[in-house]
């Protein structure tokens, strides 16, 4: 199923059952996007940077968005394999650079160590999934979400920037109905799996880790875990930007991963 | 007429400021327990074991516990313990226990074996009581908030299986899982306690509970909204094949009795001080909202109504700065007038009653009669009353109030949980 919606198509596979609705745009080797615990607010700036040359498709996770609930669904690792199969039926899983925000890079991850055959590269934005040695994932559950939010930027002048003084009702909505989701799929232990880092040391795919300086979400010591599991990674730091890079400062976020694709 | 006494129990420390109008701010999981001292909590235990005791010399027919963690409002984060110590040291006396936070359990059969055990040295004294607890009870044991509801039917049902059907058994369940349930325990009453639900405004509670016939009790809700979730249970127990009566409906209200006037005025004025409730109107606690309103705990089961887009951003970017302060503004005024006066107006509206037995029994009169309740709890003894004005208010209850409320209770026709069984219409037996 392909429908326009503004100048990006609208496509929807079914997988287990279930739709899984994704936007895409652009031409040239695939970019798969796998968004943050607080949902897809749509196609943003920088996803138009990396469409320039790239296809670019933004999943909604499923029980996320516009995709269907999976009620079973107790663990990231299981929205990675239902995604895993979507990606295939929607044609994207080959010459495919899958790459995950926040707690999509969790799932991303876990996608990775299923050995995707066609993954040319993984690239993880700020990503959950791994306890750091230092410090601790920022909890949601002891924030306002909007205050959450604002927490994945630099400063609060910087979430004006992209939100407003106060977001948009459609945003917090959204908002609201992604960290429902997201608490289905991680609690105990929150934000990590304590499995991962084992599991990813098999994977050999060429890896990005792109952490924003001032990550107050997933501090820079997650990348470093992650930099240690992954036989293959490079870790990049955006100076001064927080967890939100890609909307904080997306031509910036952009031309890292799109150097990070021409010197593979 | 069922009538049941009540404190949620404070942790109050009078000479740290814990207690009373002091300022000091009391914010809901914003405290810090090194400032518990065990010594103080040896006293307020033993001084709210003594009330009960009183309070069934005084003719109560129910001691009332709750249940809440990591909060100074309610010390009754074991009242399972409390419950135990009661049911060997009251002779007459129900134990009523509204209620244990069913879906912050991880293994219920635990809980069954307890109140079991409960039952038993009570000789049959017991009733249950299960709630969902509020978002700071999932935090405080770290239940995971989305499935809170699931949990809590479940949990339900597992214990009043392991109650009523001989074991072994195996349950394979979505959230717990046995390979041996099969207790060494089991409850004094036959097939188990009375189950009763408390609970506040929760609508798919209240049809829950109308649909297994338990007694819903309304936790000193307001008249209006208490008549509707009444209504509303009756509604659902005719869709279900029965009338409900006075002996389905409970409620839970506060009502201090003093022996003049200004005593009893100042008394009153200690339910909205300290670390009571922070919940209730007026209290001087800070609650926060986003652990009441955690991810899940009321559930969107639905897609999202439309495709969120970027744009939606850039709303939020033009909205006009002064709209967003004059809202700013408003909300500042609420604030400062739910600051003044809110005493006098929970006094208005039968939020709280306080004076003499002669003050107090006409305004008890009148909501027996607008709610018709068959099961009550009077809330005393709260916020920063202190043992003496709790002991007052006992005697006075024992004296006066509590025998012109069972003449009510007849006039009015207000049978409660023992008099008519809530499950099969019958009358109890040699009431």
């Amino acid at each position: 199923m392909t429908t326009q919606t503004e100048a990006h198509s609208q496509i929807a596979v079914e997988v287990a059952g279930l739709k899984v609705s994704a936007l895409q745009d652009g031409t040239g080797p695939n970019i798969v996007v796998l968004h943050h615990s607080t949902g897809s607010p749509g196609w943003i700036p920088f996803y138009d940077q990396l469409a320039a040359n790239h296809t670019v498709t933004v999943i909604d996770m499923p029980g996320y968005g516009q995709s269907e609930r999976p009620g079973w669904a107790r663990h990231p690792r299981d929205i990675a394999i239902l995604l895993h199969s979507a990606i295939h039926k929607m044609g994207i899983d080959t010459d495919a650079h899958l790459l995950g925000l926040g707690f999509g890079g969790w799932v991303a991850a876990e996608l990775a160590s299923m050995h995707l055959h066609g993954l040319d590269s993984l690239i993880l934005v700020g990503a959950a999934g791994v306890q750091p040695e230092e410090g601790e994932i920022a909890d949601v559950i002891f924030y306002e979400f909007e205050e959450y939010v604002k927490l994945g930027f630099s400063s609060d002048e910087a979430y004006a920037e992209v939100f407003g003084d106060e977001a948009a009702p459609e945003l917090k909505e959204l908002w609201d109905f992604s960290r429902e989701m997201t608490a289905r799929l991680t609690w105990k232990p929150w934000m990590f799996n304590r499995q991962l880092p084992h599991l990813l040391s098999e994977v050999e795919t060429p890896t990005l880790l792109l952490w924003g300086e001032n990550d107050r979400v997933t501090p820079l010591s997650v990348a470093e875990v992650y930099n240690a599991s992954l036989p293959n990674s490079t870790l990049q730091v955006l100076d001064g930007l927080g967890h939100l890079v890609e909307l904080e400062n997306p031509q910036a976020a952009a031309d890292a991963v799109s150097s990070f694709i021409a010197g593979l | 007429m069922f009538i049941g006494y009540f404190t949620e129990r404070p942790y109050q420390d009078f000479e740290s400021g814990w207690v009373g109008a002091t300022g000091r701010e009391i914010e809901d999981l914003g405290m810090t327990n090194g400032d518990y001292d065990p010594r103080i909590g040896a006293e307020l235990y033993n001084r709210y074991l003594d009330e009960k005791v009183y309070a069934e010399e005084m003719g109560f027919d129910g001691l009332m516990l709750n249940e809440h963690h990591s909060t100074p409002f309610c010390m009754g984060g074991v009242m399972n313990v409390e419950a135990a110590i009661l049911a060997r040291i009251t002779k007459r006396a129900k134990i009523v226990l509204l209620g244990n936070v069913l879906p912050i359990w991880e293994d219920p059969l635990w809980l069954a074996e307890e109140l079991a055990e409960i039952d038993m040295i009570s000789r049959g004294r017991l009733v249950t009581g299960w709630v969902r607890g509020t978002g700071r009870e999932s935090v405080a044991h770290n239940s995971q908030a989305p499935f809170n509801w699931e949990r809590f039917q479940e949990a339900h049902d597992f214990v009043v299986k392991a109650w009523s059907t001989p074991g072994p058994f195996r349950w394979e369940g979505e959230h717990y899982q046995y390979r041996y349930v099969n207790p060494w325990a089991r409850p004094y009453q036959d097939p188990h306690p009375q189950i009763w639900i408390p609970g506040v405004m929760s609508r798919n509670t209240v049809k829950w509970c109308a649909e297994h016939r338990y007694p819903y009790v309304m936790l000193a809700t307001e008249i209006e909204p208490t008549k509707k979730s009444f209504e509303y249970y009756d509604e659902v127990a005719r869709e279900n094949g029965y009338e409900a009566s006075t002996e389905h409906h409970g409620y839970l209200f506060k009502v201090h009795v003093d022996e003049t006037e200004e005593l009893a005025e100042e008394a009153g004025r200690k339910y909205i001080s300290g670390p009571a409730n922070p919940f209730l109107e007026g209290n001087q606690g800070t609650v926060r909202s986003n652990l009441q309103n955690l991810p899940g705990l009321t559930s969107r089961t639905q897609l999202l109504p439309t495709v969120s887009t970027f744009a939606a951003a850039a709303r939020g970017r033009q909205s006009d700065r002064d709209a967003a302060l004059a809202e700013k503004e408003a909300e500042t005024d609420k604030v400062d007038a739910d600051a003044f006066g809110t005493y006098e107006e929970q006094v208005n509206k039968y939020s709280i009653i306080t004076g003499t037995p002669k003050t107090v029994i006409p305004k008890i009169r009148h909501v027996l009669e607008e709610l018709r309740p068959g099961n009550i709890f009077f809330w005393d003894g709260d916020g920063a009353m202190n043992h003496d004005d709790a002991m007052r208010s006992l005697r006075l209850f024992g004296e006066e109030v509590i025998p012109a409320v069972r003449e009510m209770g007849k006039e009015l026709d207000l049978k409660g949980a023992f008099e008519v069984n809530t499950g099969s219409g019958a009358a109890f037996p040699g009431d």
